[in-house]
């Protein structure tokens, strides 16, 4: 029996929030998470999600609103099947991130947070992902990819697009 | 996928168990995984902080701050105690917490479970940034593990004493690694830092007395206990306990995460432990623990990787990510770059960073884009200058040393930029969108 009726998420989805409300000191603590996972879901933020996330920690939509608005990782529009992120920190700067991502924008035919026609690919210049020391780095959806080069990316965009890519869940 | 690199050169403590699976509860007890913490049960809080302060370990996110004192200061009252594990993990130039993660999560569960023990809490956090999903899954494997052993819960290990943990995520947000920030982002908030004092100790998370700490150091704790104090004190330098993993990356012939003392001269770390600059060409700066640490002149490198001995060459030992750029970086371009991951982080609560790291942003753009006025680098300095300690939270700091650092070590390359004489290959190829949002 879930917590919510009619719950917009899969029953798994649901079940696993009904949990994350319960297990913190304070139920609000599961809000960040929450709206993470239901993004993977749903791939952004609908009205609806908002909505019964809210009811979910007794917030007001607003409270939800105010919170997403600050972490950059969380959209309300959908980004494509696959988004990639490319790093150019400094790190990636040095050996070649700014190369990989006009490569991207080429390839692509997008520009940063744009969406191919056939929404299967987004892209987003990103700052430092944690891969440094094997840079040039990006991220598909939550994969991560490093010892870039434009050769390598070719193959990993197409490999993603033949439905053959690795997607961390 | 983290590759993971060797030098003879390296004491392994904390990657000792790394490349050898044991993210693996099995591979982590035959590895002498769970016995510090049971030692730790036996012997008591005392005794646990005393030989944290013995090892002079010294806090990994960054300022150094000696653990076995922070864990000391968290008063013995009955309100409910935190660990709060620090996984954000987003200085530009560091990445080790990623491999301890990847390599040894028991080894971050079975810290933060002696880090409680010796406050006297019961329950922990670990939080990751959100870009680590798939280290938050190894993670939370791990924690799923330790509970089946019976190491996590009630009665841990038939001893009569509870301790859970709860694994979190973030959503992307550098400025949520700052401590208060993390704690209200923890608590469902926006991550916007607290007003110290009451330091976390006193008031953390949920008004209870909290410990955070960086990942690493807590991956260290176990370890510690192992060797007993002053044998890890003694693989360091003075004031500066035992090893660090420090991540070597830019131009430089062997980039990688690699575990040395501390004090190890940053030199060597870049000629013999990295292979030195890339392709054989000429170092021209060293961008010694983080984004926000002010560069070293390559003939300032003959200098001890510790707290003390980093602060003296001028600079800070930072979350040990060494960044090596060569003859061929534009400093221009490189300070630009640094300001507006700064200008994009800030979380504009306080004037000085949200302005402060907007007009730097703005005058560097014009200076690199050709437009520049011989007053913009005075003015470049003049905006950082009144920064520095203005500011709310760190943040402010961390964006204004390393300007300083670039305009004053490097104002007459800024001065020739903008008299129509570039030095430098450019690399950015486009306009910046970072800070776009
Ligand atoms: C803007 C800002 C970002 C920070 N980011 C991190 C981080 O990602 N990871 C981390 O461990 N510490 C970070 N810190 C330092 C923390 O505030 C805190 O000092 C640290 O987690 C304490 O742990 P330690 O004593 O083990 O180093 C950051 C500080 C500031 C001001
Ligand atoms: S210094 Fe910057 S990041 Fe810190 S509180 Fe002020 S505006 Fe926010
Ligand atoms: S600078 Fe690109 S991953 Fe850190």
């Amino acid at each position: 029996m879930s917590a919510i009726q009619n719950s917009i998420f899969t029953p798994e989805t649901a079940a696993r929030f009904d949990k994350l409300a319960t297990i913190y000191p304070m139920k609000r603590s599961a809000l960040v998470p929450m709206l993470l996972y239901a993004q993977d879901e749903l791939g952004y933020i609908s009205e609806p999600a908002i909505t019964e996330i809210a009811k979910r920690l007794d917030l007001f939509d607003l409270d939800v609103r105010n919170v997403m608005s600050y972490y950059s990782m969380l959209r309300t529009k959908p980004a494509g099947k696959y988004n990639i992120q490319v790093c150019t920190n400094i790190s990636c700067m040095l050996r070649g991130g700014y190369e990989i991502l006009d490569h991207c924008k080429a390839k692509l035919g997008i520009g940063h947070k744009e969406v191919t026609a056939d929404k299967m690919f987004s892209l987003e210049e990103v700052e430092c992902i944690g891969a440094c020391c094997w840079a040039p780095a990006m991220q598909v959806n939550y994969n991560f990819h490093d010892d870039l080069t434009t050769v390598k990316v070719d193959d990993i965009i197409e490999q993603y697009r033949q439905g053959l890519g690795k997607d961390v869940k | 996928m983290p590759t993971l690199v060797s030098h003879p050169d390296e004491v392994k403590v904390l990657s000792r168990r790394f490349g050898q699976g044991a993210a693996n509860i099995d591979k982590y007890l035959e590895l002498d995984g769970y016995k510090a913490v049971q030692q730790a049960i036996a012997e008591g809080p005392a005794w646990i902080i005393d030989t944290m302060k013995a090892s002079g370990l010294r806090g990994r996110g960054g300022a150094g701050f000696p653990t076995g004192l922070k864990w000391s200061f968290v008063p013995k009252n009955d309100k409910a105690k935190y660990v709060l594990v620090n996984g954000d993990e987003s200085e530009p130039g560091t990445c080790k917490d990623h491999v301890i993660f990847r390599e040894d999560p028991h080894a971050v569960i079975e810290g933060t479970m002696i880090a409680g023990l010796a406050i006297g809490s019961k329950l922990g956090f670990i939080y990751l940034r959100g870009e680590y999903r798939y280290l938050l899954k190894i993670v939370e494997k791990a924690v799923a593990e330790a509970y089946e052993r019976g190491f996590l819960g009630k009665n841990i290990f038939g001893t009569g004493v509870d301790f859970d943990i709860i694994t979190q995520t973030g959503a992307g947000a550098y400025e949520v690694g700052e401590e208060s920030a993390l704690m209200e982002s923890l608590e469902g908030k926006r991550g916007v830092p607290r007003i110290k004092p009451p330091f976390p100790a006193v008031v953390g998370l949920y008004g209870g007395p909290t410990v955070i700490n960086n990942a690493e150091t807590i991956a260290s704790a176990p370890h510690i206990l192992l060797m007993g104090g002053p044998a890890y004190a003694a693989l360091g330098s003075e004031r500066n306990g035992g090893t660090r993993l420090f991540g070597i990356s830019g131009h430089v012939e062997r980039p990688g995460v690699y575990e040395l003392p501390m004090g190890y001269n940053l030199k060597k770390a870049i000629y013999e432990v990295a292979g030195g600059v890339k392709g054989g060409k000429k170092l021209k700066a060293v961008v010694p623990g983080g984004s926000s640490c002010p560069v070293l002149l390559p003939d300032e490198l003959d200098v001890g990787l510790d707290f003390d001995q980093m602060g003296k060459a001028g600079t800070m030992l930072g979350s040990g990510g060494i960044v090596v750029l060569d003859e061929t970086v534009s400093i221009v371009e490189f300070a630009l770059r640094v300001i507006s991951f700064y200008q994009h982080e800030s979380c504009g609560w306080c004037i000085p960073c949200r302005e402060g790291t907007d007009w730097i942003k703005k005058t560097l753009t014009r200076v690199y884009e050709g437009g520049g006025q011989k007053k913009d680098v005075a003015n470049v300095q003049y905006l950082a200058e009144n920064m520095m300690g203005r500011t709310f939270c760190p943040l402010g700091d961390a964006a204004a040393m390393p300007t300083l650092g670039f305009v004053k070590k490097f104002r007459q390359e800024f001065e020739d930029y903008i008299d129509g004489k570039k030095a430098g290959t450019p690399i950015i190829t486009e306009q910046l969108h970072v800070g776009a949002h």
